[in-house]
């Protein structure tokens, strides 16, 4: 089945594609859709715009003889706002791909009708598994990396380290419930044990008596089932408590550098994380962080940014081969052709959209270990590609046969 | 009376004329609005306008409480979004028609009133605000953990299906042409309410309660009727909303969205019947417009606001009314 759609793929390019390129409307539209005035615009923003924009400057704005256009939308983290602003592009505007999209609500929203209307998604923000288990689709490709990866990711690579017994303080909603299940199967697995849990609302301010009864149970790893505002509340409140200086490590299950950022080294140091991409790690990313940097004022970028660039090439990458801007056709290339670039290396696109690449477990560094401005991360670990996404088998997407 | 109109017939004629002109125009304007709203899909992107369409609907059930009742209620989110929720639940899990689902999620949404509105009117001003904005918290916890929900992920690819079994609502058109009914029939029936005598004891109280006591009103009654109506109409705008858009998700039963009815109903002006409308208009489209520029909405949308109340106080469609009732003064 899948040999003869390839060959007709294949066939279709040679017939159509090679004589004259087909691109509808003589150009490639890009529209990268994220929150760019919320809590997600510092992670997102303005600087995937940049990135993306970053991989339409490598093809010198030009593929397959058709001008890249970049355009931009605030979804002001509103699924509905999204759903709108995704239908008008691909009906009125005709926008080819939609980019980015954090907010996991905004992502399946967008699913849902790039799947419908045939439109490349490129997905770098959302984190739900979801999007590439029940809700996949043909077109979508998610791309950075996904709560599975975070939590599991994590939890594998410390337990490997002999951190064997958790603690766990989980928000007290559906996703802080998966992030805990995830984590806790991983760690049970590899022999491991979760001394307790504690849940906290969404949204809590004071962390103290939940950090209290993790630092009681004497485990060596408290993680952290939860995200944005509460993971930053809890991350500085366990430094005033001196949790780490102490002895325990504090894991983050869902962090990026922005986070960080924020937190800054003081209250940051110390706390482990699973990252997708970190732009000090080899001569290629700092390369590209550079220059990202310079059109970003000065502000690193975070896997979600660095993520869009690498989907975006890659996408160009495969209308070039192509010859064309015909969905079927591209996705299909993009799935059979490895990604390779600054981002990831070698790595693969499975039946379900997800692109398995490897992750990293990165320890905060100590104020005095810090060179400078965004010398944040120690890579501790590498996590393999294989072990830190789920088996698209396993993933309940109906795409995987 | 007599007497005196035949003394000095054209000022008579005058008198009588003029709450006729008055009609007429008002009419004419009405019939220049249907006009414009049967033919807005074909000018604007439809999306877009039946958005626009169930935040204004929304809006004037906020305000036929706020407007007319005197009583801000800051939990209004709850019965918009959880009628979204009960809707997209009955149309996607039950595989019921649409005008079911929307029923539903509208019942659903005037019990909920009911609930609400008997414990919170017991209160008056801010206690009152505090009761419905804590209540409404409520419904968000329970949406935010409850299964059916969804979570932060929303309930989605909700089906649109066939009305009454007929007619196949994922063609734009037609879906339209519903939203537009549903809001006409719930702007009427805000309509009627306002101009009825149960509207205008409702004035009474919104203007002095004491004393509509005194005449005999049991005005908590009134009140709740007046909430438990406004409920149910902000659930009628919610359930329509979730399959305009085919997904219901947190973000309509935040407290946030609580505070943008009230922005939507203070921009277009207060106790107006088109007021909300304009204001919905407004916020929609800054929403919508400005997503595609580099401002950051909501700053842009919070600066407004405070002109508003700074500047005109009476909201655009209160200013306007005022400026034309003082030239015909003049």
């Amino acid at each position: 089945m899948l040999k003869s759609l390839l060959c007709g793929t294949a066939l279709l390019a040679v017939t159509a594609g090679a004589a004259h390129a087909q691109v509808s409307n003589n150009v490639v539209k890009i529209g990268v859709l994220n929150d760019r005035s919320g809590i997600y615009a510092d992670l997102a923003g303005e600087g995937s715009a940049i990135a993306a924009r970053m991989a339409a400057e490598e093809f010198g704005n030009k593929v397959t003889g058709a001008p890249i256009e970049i355009v931009v939308a605030d979804h002001q983290n509103k699924a509905d706002i999204a759903a709108n602003l995704a239908r008008e592009w691909v009906d009125a505007q005709n926008v080819d791909v939609v980019a980015d999209v954090p907010n996991s609500a905004a992502a399946l929203a967008v699913q849902g009708i790039t799947k419908e209307k045939k439109r490349i998604f490129l997905m770098s923000g959302p984190g739900s598994t979801d999007l590439t288990g029940k809700a996949c689709s043909p077109y979508g490709f998610q791309w950075t990396y996904d709560n599975h990866s975070m939590a599991a990711g994590t939890a594998r690579a410390m337990v490997e380290q002999g951190k064997k017994n958790w603690y766990i303080v989980t928000a007290d909603y559906a996703f802080g419930h998966s992030l805990e299940d995830e984590t806790t199967k991983m760690v049970k697995e590899l022999g491991g044990k979760v001394a307790g849990t504690v849940r906290h609302p969404l949204g809590t301010s004071d962390f103290s008596s939940f950090l209290l009864q993790a630092q009681a149970s004497k485990a060596d790893v408290i993680g952290l089932a939860n995200a944005g505002g509460d993971t930053t509340n809890a991350v500085k409140q366990a430094s005033e408590f001196g949790i780490t200086q102490s002895g325990q490590s504090l894991a983050g299950l869902l962090l990026f550098i922005s986070d960080v950022n924020a937190l800054g080294l003081q209250a940051a140091q110390g706390l482990m994380l699973t990252t997708g991409f970190y732009h000090d790690m080899n001569d290629e990313t700092r390369a590209w962080s550079k220059k990202f940097m310079e059109k970003n004022g000065g502000k690193a970028p975070t896997m979600v940014q660095a993520g869009v660039y690498s989907a975006v090439r890659h996408y160009l990458k495969a209308v070039e081969a192509v010859g064309s801007d015909d969905p079927d056709k591209v996705a299909a290339k993009m799935r059979e052709t490895p990604v390779n670039d600054m981002f990831a290396k070698d790595a693969k696109i499975g039946p379900n959209g997800r692109m398995f690449h490897d992750m990293y477990l990165a320890q905060v560094k100590t104020p005095a270990e810090s060179k400078g401005a965004w010398d944040y991360y120690k890579i501790v670990k590498t996590i393999p590609a294989q072990q830190a996404y789920l088996d698209p088998a396993q993933s309940g997407c109906s795409l995987v046969k | 009376m007599a007497a005196k109109s035949h003394a000095n017939p054209s000022q008579a004629t005058i008198a009588v004329r003029q709450p006729g002109q008055d009609n007429a125009s008002r009419l004419i304007l009405v019939g220049l609005g249907l006009a414009a709203a049967v033919a807005a899909p074909f000018v604007l992107y439809p999306v877009f306008v039946m958005k626009v369409l169930c935040f204004a609907l929304f809006a004037c059930a906020f305000n036929l409480l706020i407007g007319f009742a005197g009583l801000l209620s800051f939990g209004h989110a709850a019965f918009f979004g959880g009628a979204a929720y009960i809707t997209a639940h009955a149309a996607k899990v039950w595989g019921l028609s649409p005008e079911i689902s929307i029923l539903l999620g509208t019942a659903f949404a005037g019990l909920l009133g009911l609930a609400v509105g008997a414990l919170a009117i017991r209160r008056q001003g801010i206690y009152f605000a505090m009761i419905t904005l804590a209540l409404s918290q409520m419904v968000f916890f329970m949406a935010l953990q409850l299964k059916f929900t969804g979570g932060e992920d929303g309930i989605q690819g909700v089906p649109r299906g066939h009305l009454f079994g007929a007619i196949d609502l994922n063609d734009p058109l037609a879906m339209y042409y519903f939203v537009l009914a549903v809001f006409l029939i719930g702007f009427a029936l805000i309509w009627r309410t306002v101009h009825s005598p149960f509207g205008q004891v409702l004035k009474a109280i919104r203007e002095n309660e004491p004393r509509a006591i005194s005449l005999g009103y049991r005005t908590e009654r009134y009140k709740l009727l007046a909430f438990v109506l406004s409920a149910s109409l902000a659930g009628l705008a919610g359930g329509t909303k979730s399959l305009v858009f085919q997904l219901a998700s947190l973000t309509d039963v935040t407290w946030q969205m609580s505070g943008e009815v009230v922005l939507m109903t203070l921009l277009g002006g207060m106790g107006t019947l088109f007021g909300p409308v304009v204001g919905a208009g407004i916020v929609v489209t800054l929403e919508s417009y400005l997503a595609g520029t580099n401002l950051p909405v909501p700053v842009v949308i919070g600066a407004i606001f405070v002109v508003c109340v700074l500047v005109f106080r009476r909201g655009i469609v209160g200013e306007l009314q005022a400026l034309m009732a003082r030239r015909r003064k003049a």
